[in-house]
């Protein structure tokens, strides 16, 4: 199908686009790599009077990298992650994240701001950017703010950020050398959006451990029984096992619903394998 | 509004809506009938194009936000010597039937080829899983994108040895 018409306006910079977006009657909605906003348009499941394009502004467009962290500007894509043309925080985590995110055709526009502003549940992103602890910094009229991942996804497509705020940038902690993660994702073919996704870092250095239940809920569920299970784990058991069986039917339990058998099943199972996965069980 | 970008090595400038798709203004205004459109939402692939030597969906690309780009489809690829045995070995390996998915898989096969080298069957169908066909059942396009990759790395490997 063809969208409704609409103005399209190129910002030259992070002022330029908050200055479209400060007028809220004006309904104007900010495009990074269009690969969901696009489509909507398409399907007419949204219309929009005015369409900005922020995907050239060059300050979104950074990346730096500190001794803690690795800050992403807000436009960059999915491809330059996987091809490691960002600096990587953990491990290669990002990296492998980035490869399973739709195709390639979509991954060469498509952005990890982008994503992480739509915040669809189901979003690989969302999930992960969470397991990792990740900082969203969006800047408005008054000025710039920092929101911690577990205040940032608030429920399907809706975050903490107003209409008049853009993301400018995520700061994504780095793990230590010697971290450890696992990453499965479900879906029926490959490059769709997860069924069920599960994340798991393990950083013993710092005594840390994050477990992530992705896309089968309204919002990721951080699954902290199931991290304190992990936590020091040196290795697959089969006592570690049953604890943690334990320990997710517990994290389960906090889901906004209740889960059907068979989802039940696949989510148990999503997180058992990221965490064996981290733990070298392939 | 007026947009400028190359296209298959062409300066273009046209006057288009901003709700325009790029693979519209493509095959509507530059006869470039290789842009197939099946689904305008970005799954099927069969609008695949290449912006800036990327890989990208037409269909859900504004033509208007291509001022200055260089955009390439299939019939800017006619003479490229991986295209010319990528259409080879779709015919020897039967990958196509109605032929409307396969530019979109040529090019993004082409992509893979260049991207990649020499894959596994499993990450080749990976690679391809953007690029939905209806009739073939895959087996054909595989067999011919492997066939085209085993070529493409003979012939690289066999030039890298003349060069020494
Ligand atoms: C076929 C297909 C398959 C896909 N599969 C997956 C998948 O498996 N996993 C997955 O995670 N994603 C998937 N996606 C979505 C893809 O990752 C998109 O790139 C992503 O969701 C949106 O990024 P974008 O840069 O294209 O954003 P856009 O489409 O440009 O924008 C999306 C929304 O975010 C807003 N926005 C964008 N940038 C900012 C910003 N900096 N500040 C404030 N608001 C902003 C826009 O206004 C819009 O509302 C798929 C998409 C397609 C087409
Ligand atoms: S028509 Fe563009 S992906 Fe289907
Ligand atoms: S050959 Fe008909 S859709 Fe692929």
């Amino acid at each position: 199908m063809k969208p409704m018409p609409f103005d399209y306006a190129r910002a030259k910079d992070v002022p330029d686009a908050l200055a479209a977006l400060a007028d809220a009657d004006a309904g104007a909605r900010v495009m990074a790599g269009g690969q969901s906003l696009v489509p909507m348009l398409n399907l007419r499941l949204a219309t929009f009077p005015r369409v900005v394009d922020i995907s050239k502004i060059a300050e979104l467009r950074e990346r730096s990298e500190s001794a803690d962290a690795v800050t992403l500007g807000a436009c960059v894509t999915h491809g330059e992650i996987e091809d490691g043309e960002a600096p990587e925080p953990a491990a290669g985590l990002m990296r492998h994240v980035a490869a399973g995110i739709a195709y390639r055709a979509v991954r060469n526009r498509g952005t990890i701001g982008g994503s992480a502003s739509l915040a669809d549940a189901s979003a690989d992103w969302v999930t992960t950017l969470l397991a990792l602890g990740a900082r969203f910094i969006g800047r408005g009229p008054d000025g710039e703010r920092e929101i911690a991942a577990p205040d940032m996804f608030l429920g399907p497509y809706f975050t903490a950020m107003t209409d008049q705020e853009l993301l400018v940038r995520i700061v994504v902690p780095k793990t230590s050398r010697d971290a450890t993660w696992g990453y499965y994702k479900v879906t029926r073919r490959s490059g769709e959006y997860g069924l069920s996704i599960g994340a798991v870092i393990l950083d013993p250095a710092r005594e840390h451990a994050s477990v992530v239940l992705g896309a089968a809920s309204r919002t990721p569920l951080a699954c902290t029984a199931a991290a304190a299970a992990l936590r020091g784990a040196p290795r697959w058991t089969e006592a570690l096992e049953t604890a943690l069986r334990t320990a997710i039917a517990e994290d389960l339990a906090r889901a906004e619903r209740p889960f059907e058998p068979h989802e039940a099943i696949m989510v148990e199972t999503t997180i058992l394998r990221a965490a064996a996965q981290a733990l070298g069980v392939s | 509004m007026k947009v400028s970008f190359t296209l298959n090595g062409d300066p273009i400038t046209a006057d288009v809506e901003p709700r325009t798709s790029l693979a519209d203004l493509v095959r509507g205004e530059h006869r470039c009938t290789s842009v197939h459109l099946g689904c305008e939402h970005g799954v099927c692939g069969a609008c695949t194009v290449l912006i800036d030597g990327k890989i990208a969906r037409s269909c859900i690309t504004l033509a208007v936000s291509l001022d200055g780009a260089m955009v390439t489809t299939l019939e800017g690829l006619a003479d490229d010597a991986l295209m010319a045995r990528l259409r080879e070995a779709f015919r020897t390996h039967h990958g196509l039937q109605c032929g409307y998915c396969t530019p979109g898989m040529l090019i993004t096969a082409h992509d893979l080829i260049r991207r990649k080298g020499a894959l596994a069957e499993a990450e080749l169908r990976q690679g391809l899983a953007g690029n939905i066909c209806r009739c073939t059942g895959y087996a054909g396009i595989v067999a011919a994108v492997a066939a085209a990759m085993d070529e493409h790395e003979t012939t690289k490997s066999a030039a890298s040895i003349a060069a020494e």
